[in-house]
């Protein structure tokens, strides 16, 4: 019974059972130090990086997706907002860094902080709007407002290129050094660099009393009123920082393949980062990690034989997931563990 | 006859029949989500399940339509028993995120199984010939079709409420929605009475999905595709409640008709407007419960 509990607990690495004492201070007090284990995901890109040359693209594009999972987990799992239109960020970020290098500024790393900006805008606007509501309620108000973006995008078909998706991009080498080539090298390091820089803002943010008191919101919204922790402050702040992340990782993609189009800001879009996010795990930092390298590379493998039933796998999985296997691939890891001892 | 008042009936009727097949699909999601408190994404798969029964059984092998719409509403009634028994059941009143995640798996998967079963395009809806072509009514033609449907509309919603309202079955349902624990404490058997309201609200669904195939067409992504709209027409309706979701159905098929004729660039844009404020005045919907 005690360890059904703990293995519900989806507080970020409080896997481990509670003692009592100093042990469990001095816990708490190094849980936000660099582990060994934190240095895998980073040496395993290298290593992809090495032995597939001939796949930078398709890493460069789980590089940039990790990260959309990643601004995922920091609302979702982090604060506890169930969101169906994350992509409505990512589309922003993406049209914003496409708009700009179609129209003559090609630079990439101010096209960047442009698409996040505009993401944290857009995040932050209807964080405002919305934030105040909670359950299904919240849940059809982020659908609608991805709908109502998708639905600018497609009639401003002037600016966006509506159905036929935005041509014309020209991105311009990287601190004017580092051009795109054919091979996907300068997008691999390029996202690599960015997720990096990024991850880390994530986890200073999550380890941060910031980050306790939103898993504290998340958890028992009422205790956090009566202690008086400006609930909705915290939660509008979260929102419009992973907005911003995840128009970064939109912006990403949109550079390196150069390519924008309306299914950036589809729902499939918004629902797709969430299953990737809940394959790893939610609310742990690195679910993103493993969960969007292993649906990706899997759509690689199985849609390129006919993209129809790579659907129905991954709909199978799901359920087999919610059904068998909640917390993902790290919480199966956390069972595993308990098991063991 | 002026043409402004010709267009508006058009609109009217248009609008109207749209808002029974809404209705119709939509008001099973509104039950279980407000009696189960499950949010349901894939309710849209048993509208096109329902669909493809009735469009099969029509083009492949002749079935009057009548026939071909009681075998669809019945048969997909049937298969949602077990997908309620194996699958939501151990959901119920658990995380929203589970819920979300195993109905957007189920979505998918019967996206790739219709176009495994019957192919990418359309299904298209052949009306038998009585049924195709305007009626002349008073001051306008009007498609014979969208009279059907509001008649047959209005029909099934007059017999459901009065069914809800009256009878047994119906105020174990209300009992259920309004105290889940106090209808199971006087003895209702309450799982028993889950599966039986899903199967009815999957069955309207399908008969929704089949007597509108012509209004929302049949494809492999038609769950994904009109999600937002069932979606819509529930939150603004207000959760387990049978009026809300009416009005809001007539809400929405009157502004979606009236939008694409008079403003066809802003499309669905204005419905998502219209659907935020209301949430944002009335965040349970304009017949929500406190």
């Amino acid at each position: 019974m005690a360890t059904a509990r703990i293995v519900r607990a989806r507080v970020a690495g409080a896997v481990a059972p509670t003692t009592e004492g100093p042990a469990a201070i001095e816990r708490f007090a190094r849980r936000h130090r660099f582990r060994v284990y934190e240095a895998v995901p980073w040496l395993g890109a290298i290593a992809a990086y090495l032995m597939f040359p001939g796949y930078l693209p398709l890493a460069a594009q789980i590089l940039a997706t990790i990260l959309f999972a990643l601004s995922a987990d920091l609302v979702l799992g982090y604060a506890g907002i169930v969101t169906l239109g994350q992509a409505a960020f990512f589309g922003t970020g993406a049209y914003t860094a496409g708009i700009l290098a179609a129209h003559g500024w090609g630079e990439p790393v101010s096209g960047l902080l442009a698409a996040a900006a505009a993401a944290a805008a857009v995040g932050f606007l209807s964080g405002v709007v919305i934030l105040r509501s909670r359950g299904l309620t919240l849940l059809m108000q982020t659908l609608v407002v991805a709908a109502l973006l998708l639905e600018a995008a497609n009639k401003a078909s002037a600016i966006t290129g509506g159905d036929d998706g935005l041509q014309g991009m020209q991105v311009w080498p990287i601190f004017g050094h580092f051009d795109f080539d054919l091979y996907g090298r300068t997008s691999f390091f390029y996202c690599f660099a960015i997720l990096f820089l990024c991850w880390l803002l994530v986890r200073r943010l999550v380890h941060s009393p910031f980050g306790r008191s939103l898993t504290g919101i998340r958890e028992n919204v009422g205790r956090m009123h009566a202690i008086g922790t400006p609930v909705f402050g915290r939660r509008l702040t979260v929102y419009t920082i992973s907005a911003a992340l995840a128009g970064i990782s939109g912006a990403l993609i949109a550079q390196t393949t150069g390519l924008v189009a309306l299914d950036s800001l589809s729902l499939e879009r918004s629902g797709t980062v969430l299953i990737m996010l809940i394959i790893g795990g939610v609310g742990r930092l690195y679910g993103a990690f493993i969960g969007v390298p292993l649906y990706m590379i899997a759509q690689d493998r199985f849609s390129s034989i006919e993209p129809v039933y790579w659907y129905f796998w991954i709909g199978l999985s799901m359920v087999l997931l919610v059904t068998f296997a909640r917390g993902g691939v790290l919480g199966l890891c956390d069972r595993l563990r308990i098991r063991s001892r | 006859m002026p043409a402004p008042l010709s267009t508006a009936l058009l609109i009217g009727f248009h609008g109207l029949a749209f808002a029974m097949v809404l209705y119709l699909i939509s008001v099973g999601l509104s039950v279980t989500m407000g009696m189960m408190g499950f949010v349901n994404l894939a309710h849209g798969v048993f509208a096109m399940a329902g669909g493809y029964v009735l469009t099969g059984l029509m083009n492949s092998y002749g079935v009057p339509m009548a026939a071909a719409l009681a075998a669809a509403t019945v048969a997909v009634a049937l298969a949602s028993l077990p997908i309620e028994r194996i699958l939501y059941r151990r959901l119920y009143g658990g995380d929203e995120l589970d819920q979300v995640l195993l109905t957007m798996g189920l979505v998918f998967m019967s996206a790739a199984a219709a176009q495994y079963l019957c192919g990418a395009l359309q299904q298209p809806l052949r009306l038998p010939p009585d049924l195709n072509g305007g009626v002349r009514l008073g001051f306008g033609d009007v498609p014979v079709y969208d009279l059907l449907l509001i008649v047959c509309g209005a029909l099934l919603v007059t017999a459901l409420w009065l069914g809800i309202e009256r009878s047994r079955f119906g105020a174990k349902i209300r009992a259920s929605v309004d105290n889940l624990r106090m209808a199971q404490s006087i003895g209702i058997d309450t799982s028993r009475l889950f599966a039986l309201t899903f199967a009815l609200g999957s069955g309207l669904a399908a008969l929704g999905g089949g007597l509108g195939a012509s209004l929302i067409t049949i494809a492999p992504s038609y769950a994904l595709d009109n999600l937002v709209y069932f979606l819509i027409v529930v939150a603004i309706g207000g959760l387990g409640n049978l009026r809300g979701p009416f009005l809001a159905a007539v809400l929405v098929g009157l502004a979606d008709s009236a939008c694409k004729y008079l403003i066809p660039q802003f499309g669905a844009f204005f419905i998502y407007a219209m659907t935020m404020a209301i949430l944002l005045w009335r965040p349970r919907g304009l017949f929500g419960r406190a």
